[in-house]
């Protein structure tokens, strides 16, 4: 479970997360939305060191994030798996080796375990075959499945996404956010996606959180996502025609 | 300006202090290590070898040109004059300028474009020290490699020197070898080139992986840090050979 508490970030003048409270449960598939600009990609690195929070606490399964000691610290990392945007894979390095990679750095495998390890990954990611292949010789969704399998092959506690459907087909976005819910459940992670698609939200949902200039506004899983009164989220929810055709049919 | 460059400066201690670290896994720091010597040292000798003799090549014909009008000089003079040119400056700062241009680009985009594609935050988030992992072994290699480099060009030089003076009939093959011969000081003229070349790979190194590693942006920013290295480590080394000769000469 990843806990946080009154977070506050600005970046000089510009206060950008205004004292943001939010569990995030473990075995659950957490998403932030909102609109570009609300804070979500600020919140997200903050949650993960990435940017020092200037007031509040993040608290990793009872220990607080500010007071860990550096080794702790370190050790936490590869407690973590992250999904970046655009992938982060490695290009100098073919997908096999994107994915032992972790194990190579921070594991004590012997070389016949990393090679089950990553033989593992790679089945349950469904990316057989594409082990010698360059990240530039395969397609977006590919790549986003070899992202996932390398911040899954260190089993991490918390896996944290950012966009994993940017620049998707409707179709391979639905593949990749059902592999992020599957692998939830199956290990156990606290998982957080930041993201803009509605579909998700639907799809894959169990605790969803909507942002609006640097606040958390509402808080609630899929299914209360579509009932909700609050106005900021009906606006950003039922924008698009679809959208407002499935409230006339809720209605 | 002044501001920024003192930014600069401190900025780019702050990040050789994260560099400067014991490797996470060494096994894994050795591979890249070998990796980068291929990749920056290895490839770079076919211009270092244009390079070394055609500039052996040019001072021998300059000096026999300026020496040739005096009866009284003779001609293993030329080759003497040839030598000096060569291992003192030519092969170290001009073979190393030529580095930093084809080397320090190489570094800073291959590092921005690591950085603008998040593949830096990857290694942070996975809490690998991304300064270390990533610039260490381009320095280590630098600094192993380029002296190697500089040597071969000190050889080839004088080897283009003594074809194209024997060719032009300047000084025959066997007097060129005789001239470089002459008062040789292994200090002088080999080691002081060789401290040079040290420092220089460092240089090359360091200053091209900060302009790659700190950018911030898309794919202009990478362009505009490409030619920041460039120019950045081309000034470095020219001001600390001013230092190095002074310091090492007198």
């Amino acid at each position: 479970m990843i806990q946080v508490k009154g977070i506050h970030k600005s970046f000089g003048e510009n206060h950008v997360l205004k004292g943001v409270d939010v569990d995030f449960r473990r075995g659950e598939t957490n998403l932030i939305i909102g609109r570009s600009g609300s804070g979500k990609t600020v919140f997200l690195k903050t949650i993960l060191g990435l940017h020092q929070q200037d007031q509040g606490q993040i608290i990793y399964d009872g220990e607080v994030l500010s007071e860990m000691s550096k080794q702790r610290s370190k050790k936490l990392r590869q407690e973590i798996g992250m999904l970046f945007q655009g992938g982060a894979l490695f290009d100098s390095m073919t997908v096999a080796q994107n994915i032992r990679f972790p194990l190579e750095m921070f594991s004590d495998m012997t070389k016949h375990e990393m090679d089950e390890r990553v033989k593992f990954v790679m089945n349950r990611v469904r990316l057989e075959g594409a082990d010698s292949k360059f990240p530039s010789e395969i397609s977006g969704g590919m790549q986003k499945r070899v992202s996932i399998a390398r911040a899954i092959s260190m089993s991490p506690k918390y896996l944290f996404c950012d966009e994993p459907n940017s620049g998707l087909d409707p179709e391979t976005a639905i593949v990749i956010d059902q592999l992020i819910h599957e692998i939830t459940h199956e290990f156990d992670m606290t998982t957080i996606v930041n993201t803009h698609d509605m579909n998700s939200v639907l799809e894959i949902g169990d605790h969803v959180i909507f942002m609006k200039e640097g606040y958390k506004v509402w808080e609630g899983n899929s299914s209360e996502v579509l009932k909700s009164t609050n106005q900021d989220v009906e606006e950003y929810v039922f924008k698009s025609k679809l959208f407002q055709q499935v409230r006339k049919a809720l209605r | 300006m002044i501001t920024n460059f003192f930014e600069g400066i401190g900025a780019y201690s702050v990040l050789m202090t994260k560099v400067f670290r014991k490797p996470d896994r060494w096994k894994v720091f050795y591979r890249s290590t070998i990796k980068e010597i291929q990749l920056l040292g290895i490839d770079s000798i076919g211009i270092v070898v244009i390079l070394s003799v055609f500039m052996g090549a040019i001072v021998t014909i300059q000096t026999a040109f300026q020496l040739s009008d005096d009866p009284l000089i003779p001609t293993y003079y030329i080759a003497m004059a040839t030598r000096e040119s060569i291992t003192l400056e030519f092969s170290p700062t001009v073979v190393s300028l030529i580095l930093a241009g084809k080397v320090g680009s190489n570094i800073a985009s291959s590092l921005g474009t690591m950085r603008v594609s998040e593949q830096i935050d990857a290694l942070e988030v996975m809490g690998v020290n991304s300064a270390n992992f990533l610039i260490l072994p381009k320095i280590v290699a630098q600094l192993f490699f380029n002296p190697l480099l500089i040597l071969m060009s000190m050889f080839l030089g004088l080897w283009g020197g003594a074809m194209a003076g024997d060719m032009l009939g300047l000084i025959a093959f066997q007097e060129s070898i005789s001239g470089y011969q002459l008062e040789f000081i292994v200090f002088e003229n080999v080691i002081y080139g060789l401290i040079k070349s040290v420092v220089y790979a460092f240089i090359i190194g360091s200053v091209s992986a900060y302009s790659g590693y700190t950018v911030k942006g898309g794919a202009v920013e990478v362009g505009i840090a490409s030619t920041n290295a460039v120019v950045r480590s081309c000034l470095a080394i020219i001001l600390s050979n001013y230092v190095l000769t002074d310091l090492l000469l007198n």
